[in-house]
């Protein structure tokens, strides 16, 4: 018996109970300045820039005109978006990692739209894109909730295949439609009548995806939060002996969550293709339905709080994509950025929701 | 005959880097981490492994293809195990949530590869084609005698060394979790680590070990890509989904390393299947390379419907451990 | 051998789960070959104190000495490695493993498995103490006493010389019980020290050497068994003299309310839990339901709610006009919407009952979030009532948005019992309403059960003690695996026929399984 050491462990991990808002904040804030600071000193490897200048570098390439201004805003609000797509799902704690799928099958569908209905009046063509491109998405979204629903089929892994097969639906779409032929490519989408274009707001061609952004975030959450189904989706969350409990149709749930966290997807979808790309490629989403996730996470399902994460985020990548370009490296250095600012707020989470209590028994034996 | 000795040969290399990553996951997995940077994890190994060839062959004027070698494993080695270790200290002991933690990782990987493969000739003043010729023939160098037999050498011997050490890994390797002492605790931590700390395993340690054993393991694969693959090469998302291909790998297996094996040569043959079925045109190419995904759904929709328990994922898969959580 | 030699030792032992007191300055002894019964009501905090024993908590406060030398265990390994086994109520072991690879889990030795050599080992070992175990067995093949018993070989087999039980016989039927003790007793004659604990005195008193006696997470003292009688024990346990003063008001004009002819359920695993299940509530009384824990309480509460599915049989239920209406098929929504009021406060509180993340509003909700056609959800009345019953019950909390899963467990039972009575329902169904809940908690609960009684609802109460349901209710009814063995009037009725009745079935679990 005399490998039991006698000795104290040196800590233990204790839970937090009710941490005050802004301890919480402080804790987050403390973080992301941390990551500020790691992302300079990467920067700086790379470029040989001084840290300051990478951060006036990032600041011009995110805000620096008001175009990228602009489009700093805009793609904030695409990323939102993709992140209220899975907004409802993950209250539902229905691990939906299939945005990326959902945003592009509804992409796919509002390009179809645009390029067999270009003949179409253009009051239907502009209500028909959205309304397929939501369609389709939701569609999209309801499979794995369909086999989940009824045989608990893990839906992290499901969805996650899904993606893939979705970018190979998209792959079969764009060699379909491609123009120039051979070209492997769609090209924009009626180039010269921009028929199925989403309009821009008073010359701005910005406007109208953040103002509709905006909108779904207002109505997702008092949908989220006062309505009865997004009561039931919690109560779901939390557990489905409860749901049974007070008579909710657990299924039924699952499938009309996850028909609007993938009809969200497909206005993703919708808005990159007819809003921004105006065509449809596989790199449409880029990797924005993972990135979502995080969103979605880091902002603890709460639509408004995501809104920063989702500008920081798009903040950070836009810039470092600009330094990038200026020292003529690619523009994947955004990435690495991105990806360490992603661990430093999730890692101080553990802060916010744990205390670390380091020996304290000398004191004790003092006392006693 | 020929074009089928030509296709197995084709789709076993194809599979063997999906096998190199399903081998990681699995190994992860099996200790109740479900880690979705395996993608990240294999461009960061192949990258690393580049870049130390790269350097090396830049350095010396004669280089060795045996150091070169040796060097681009260390590197990947030491690269995608860092990666991994970065995951497991988020999820273990900062019990950051594995999904979230596993896709940032990847968003990371990719990055790091595509920055540092695209941007290395860039970076070393220009040299143009980032090419490491010398490393990678000591990746493809076949064996001897055996790989000139006819049919037989051509199905068997005519591969790279990395090509039979994940063969020999992925045995290694089930003989371990299903033989070993090492495996059955681990088998335990991913099913009930309550249970298994209960039972006086060290559960973080395990968890810790096997995620950076197998973010190893998937950067393997990933070496394996750029180098016997592709001879030395980088091409930004050259690697494709193939890290994607390697979480599918592990459903399709039900968890098992030696259905890996026979897996991985399946879906690496449906992978490029597309070229062999005649009569497709260019479009329906891209149907058929869903095909793995497909495929690896229905097995995933099946053992739902079959509940048998030993097909399913490990009961833990997903949760961070806490002991002092009470009730 | 010295039969007095003190073992281990604690002292000053202090563990806090947030707010909540597990254990508060706890001392106690162990001595070298003794069974020595840790004794104390539902959440007196006897489980946290064996857990920081075994590993799995760590104290806050205070130090634990084995022979003599001061000790940290701060993990299960460094239990193990002190010669302490535990035996959890809820089993620690893997599924999809078999008994042999269950039993080695996490030991040393070479690195190749020798299962033969471990199965042969493990069948001696079975043999010296007459258990019946197939070590290549997996566990969710398994009956519970089956799985019990791998549980106390595995320990057996790591060489423990302390063992630790929490609550052994809960799941056990008396001929299973009896095995077991004399499994115990077998050791304690090898040298062994065992820990039991329990709330049950007969075991007590038959079994154990000495009983320490836990109250509110602080010890109260130890004492011989000889020394002991129920009445001692039950009042080192409760603080007081039990003073089971319970009302009970007679019965105003009975009605037949619920009817359930030849009911028969199975669980998802194909086994009957519920066999030919026939009887009546009437309105104005409290029908009890006793019986071993997993008898079947649980799903006769649920068949009637509407969630568990019948194989055959039928539950009627009969309106204020005399109509019958038939439940047998519906769902709890569908007998919610044809306007029948039936409360029902589940055993499991917060994982059925209430959400636990939720405040005390939106748990209100739970039963009245669908009232209105609009799309948006009512809060308002939700709220007022949340705020009534943290008035009127006297509910402990920040505010009505404070998570209830925060709350300490008799806050949470009031929540959970002043919801479903709100409705002023027809039939009132609780499963164990007093469960780790205090004295005074205990009988405002009473209290409320009563008046609705009063007020001419049908209460069915499942219960586990026995004195309660013999001074609260008007009949009871008992259960012994699945079937019904009898109905008592609690005017007349003893302790012991109930007794009698709970265990005049007899096999449960495996030899159930053994006959299929």
């Amino acid at each position: 018996m005399s490998q039991v050491s006698t000795k104290e462990p040196l800590f233990h991990i204790v839970k937090r109970e009710g941490v005050t808002f802004v301890r919480a904040s402080l804790i987050r804030l403390a973080a992301i300045l941390l990551a500020l600071v790691v992302c300079a000193f990467v920067i700086m490897g790379m470029t040989g820039m001084n840290p300051l200048s990478v951060y006036a570098g990032i600041w011009s390439g995110a805000v620096g005109t008001a175009r990228r201004t602009w489009v700093t805003l805009r793609d904030s609000a695409i990323l939102l978006c993709i992140g209220f797509a899975v907004l409802p799902a993950f209250r539902m704690r229905f691990w939906n990692i299939g945005a990326e799928g959902q945003v592009l099958v509804g992409a796919m569908a509002t390009a179809a739209v645009m390029i067999y209905g270009a003949n179409l009046p253009s009051w239907l063509l502009y209500a028909l894109c959205p309304i397929v491109g939501v369609a389709a998405g939701s569609l999209w979204g309801m499979i794995p909730a369909f086999f989940k629903a009824h045989w608990n089929t893990n839906e992290t892994l499901f969805t996650l295949m899904l993606n893939y097969i979705a970018i190979q639906l998209v792959s079969f779409a764009i060699v379909y439609w491609e123009s120039p032929k051979g070209s492997n490519n769609v090209g924009l989408i009626n180039n010269q009548t921009k028929a199925g274009w989403l309009p821009s707001l008073g010359g701005n061609n910005y406007l109208l995806p953040i103002l509709i952004v905006m909108v779904l975030m207002v109505l997702l959450y008092l949908y989220m939060n006062y309505s009865k189904q997004g009561y039931e989706i919690a109560v779901v969350g939390e557990s489905e002996n409860t749901a049974h409990y007070a008579g909710i149709n657990v299924k039924r749930v699952i499938i009309r969550t996850m028909a609007i966290s993938g009809g969200i997807g497909g206005l993703a979808g919708y808005l990159l293709a007819s809003g921004v790309g105006h065509t449809i490629s596989t790199g449409l989403a880029g990797g924005r339905g993972f990135t979502a996730i995080v969103v979605a996470w880091l902002g603890k399902l709460n639509p408004f709080a995501m809104v920063f994460v989702a500008f920081f985020l798009v903040f950070m990548e836009k810039g470092a994509g600009q330094i990038a370009t200026q020292f003529n490296l690619n523009e994947n250095a955004s990435d690495i950025i991105t990806g360490i600012i992603l661990f430093f707020i999730l890692g101080c989470e553990f802060f916010i929701h744990y205390h670390v209590e380091l020996r304290k028994r000398e004191k004790e034996a003092a006392k006693a | 005959m020929n074009i089928i000795i030509v296709f197995l040969q084709k789709a076993i290399a194809q599979g063997i880097a999906i096998l190199y990553g399903a081998n990681g996951e699995i190994l992860t997995e099996k200790t109740g981490n479900l880690n979705l940077g395996v993608p990240g994890m294999m461009y960061m190994g192949g990258v690393a492994g580049l870049i130390g060839a790269f350097l090396y062959e830049n350095s010396v004027a004669a280089p060795s293809p045996v150091v070169g070698m040796l060097i681009a494993l260390v590197c990947a080695l030491v690269c995608s195990g860092l990666g991994a270790l970065l995951y497991s200290v988020l999820t273990i002991s900062l019990r950051a949530n594995q999904n979230v933690t596993g896709l940032a990782l990847t968003t990371f990987g990719m990055g790091f590869g595509n920055f540092f493969g695209g941007s290395l000739s860039k970076l070393a003043g220009g040299v143009g084609q980032i090419s490491t010729k010398v490393t990678a023939s000591a990746f493809r160098a076949k064996i001897p005698f055996l790989s000139s037999l006819p049919v037989v050498g051509e199905l068997f011997f005519s591969y790279g060394f990395l090509t039979y050490f994940a063969i020999i890994a992925t045995i290694v390797l089930s003989w371990m979790i299903y033989r070993t002492r090492v495996g059955l605790n681990l088998r335990a931590v991913g099913e009930n680590p309550g249970t298994a700390d209960a039972a006086g395993i060290n559960v973080p340690l395990y968890k810790y070990l096997s995620t950076c054993i197998g973010g190893m393991l998937a950067g393997l694969g990933g070496l394996y890509f750029v180098m016997e693959y592709t001879g030395g090469t980088w091409v930004n998302n050259g690697f494709g989904d193939r890290g994607w291909l390697a979480i599918a790998l592990v459903i399709f297996a039900r968890w098992r390393p030696l259905s890996a094996i026979w897996g991985s040569i399946l879906f690496g043959g449906l992978y490029i299947l597309y070229l062999y079925v005649p009569g497709l045109d260019r479009s329906m190419q891209e149907i058929f390379k869903a095909l793995p995904y497909l495929v690896t759904i229905i097995v995933l929709v099946l053992t739902s419907l079959r509940k048998k328990r030993e097909d399913q994922p490990p009961a833990g898969l997903g949760n961070a451990y806490f002991r002092e959580s009470r009730g | 051998m010295q039969p007095n030699d003190v073992l281990i030792e604690m002292r000053g032992i202090t563990k806090h789960f947030g707010s909540v007191v597990a254990n508060e300055n706890v001392n106690l002894t162990v001595r070298r070959g003794e069974i020595l019964s840790v004794l104390g009501e539902n959440g007196s905090g006897k489980t946290s104190l064996m857990n920081m024993l075994a590993g799995i908590y760590f104290p806050d406060a205070g130090h634990i000495y084995m022979n003599g030398r001061e000790v940290v265990i701060r993990s299960p390994k460094d239990a193990f490695a002190l010669g302490i086994g535990m035996i959890h109520q809820h089993f620690k072991l893997v599924d999809v493993l078999t008994a042999a690879e269950n039993i080695i889990l996490g030991l040393p030795g070479p690195l190749k498995l020798d299962m033969k050599k471990v199965t042969k080992e493990i069948r001696e070992l079975a043999d010296k103490y007459g258990f019946e175990l197939d070590p290549d067995r997996k566990i969710y093949e398994m009956s519970v006493s089956q799985k019990q018993t791998v549980e106390i070989v595995k320990m057996l087999y790591r060489g423990a010389n302390v063992l630790i039980l929490d609550e052994p016989t809960a799941v056990l039927t008396p001929q299973e019980t009896e095995k077991l003790f004399q499994v115990l007793r077998n050791m304690r004659a090898q040298g062994h020290s065992i820990l039991i604990i329990t709330h049950k005195l007969n075991e007590v008193l038959s079994l154990s050497d000495r009983v320490a006696v836990l109250r509110k997470g602080e010890s109260i003292g130890t004492v011989d068994t000889k020394d002991a009688t129920e009445r001692s024990l039950t009042e080192m346990m409760v603080g007081k003299k039990v003073d089971l003063d319970i009302e009970r008001p007679d019965p105003v004009d009975p009605i037949m309310k619920l009817k359930l002819t030849n009911v028969n359920a199975v669980d998802h695993e194909g086994r009957p839990v519920l066999s030919n299940v026939e009887f009546e509530a009437y309105t104005g009384e409290i029908l009890g339901i006793a019986g071993i824990a997993g008898s079947g309480q649980k799903e006769l509460l649920e068949a009637i709610a509407g969630l568990q599915p019948l194989t055959s049989g039928r539950i009627q239920y009969r309106n204020r006009k005399g109509h019958i209406k038939e439940l047998t098929e519906m769902s709890a929504q569908e007998i919610r919407e044809i306007g029948i009021r039936l409360a029902f406060v589940p055993e499991d509180r917060l994982g059925m009952g209430l959400v636990s993340s939720m405040g005390m509003t939106d748990n209100m909700m739970l039963r009245s979030y669908r009232h209105g056609h609009s799309f948006f959800s009512e809060r308002r009345q939700p709220r007022e009532l949340a705020e009534t019953i943290m008035k009127e019950l006297e509910v402990v909390t920040p505010s009505v948005e404070w998570p209830v899963g925060r709350m300490s467990g008799g806050n949470v039972q009031k929540v959970l019992v002043g919801r479903e009575i709100s409705s002023s329902p027809q039939v009132l169904m609780v499963a164990y309403p007093v469960r780790g809940l205090d004295i005074n908690s205990s009988y405002t609960i009473y209290h409320l059960l009563n008046e609705q009684k009063k007020k001419g609802s049908a209460v069915i109460c499942v219960g586990e003690d026995l004195d309660v349901l013999l001074a609260l209710c008007d009949r009871i009814l008992v259960l012994a695996d699945g079937k019904i063995s009898g109905i008592v009037d609690a005017r007349t009725a003893t302790k012991e026929d109930v007794g009698l009745l709970m265990t005049s079935h007899g096999y449960r679990g495996a030899d159930k399984e053994a006959e299929a």
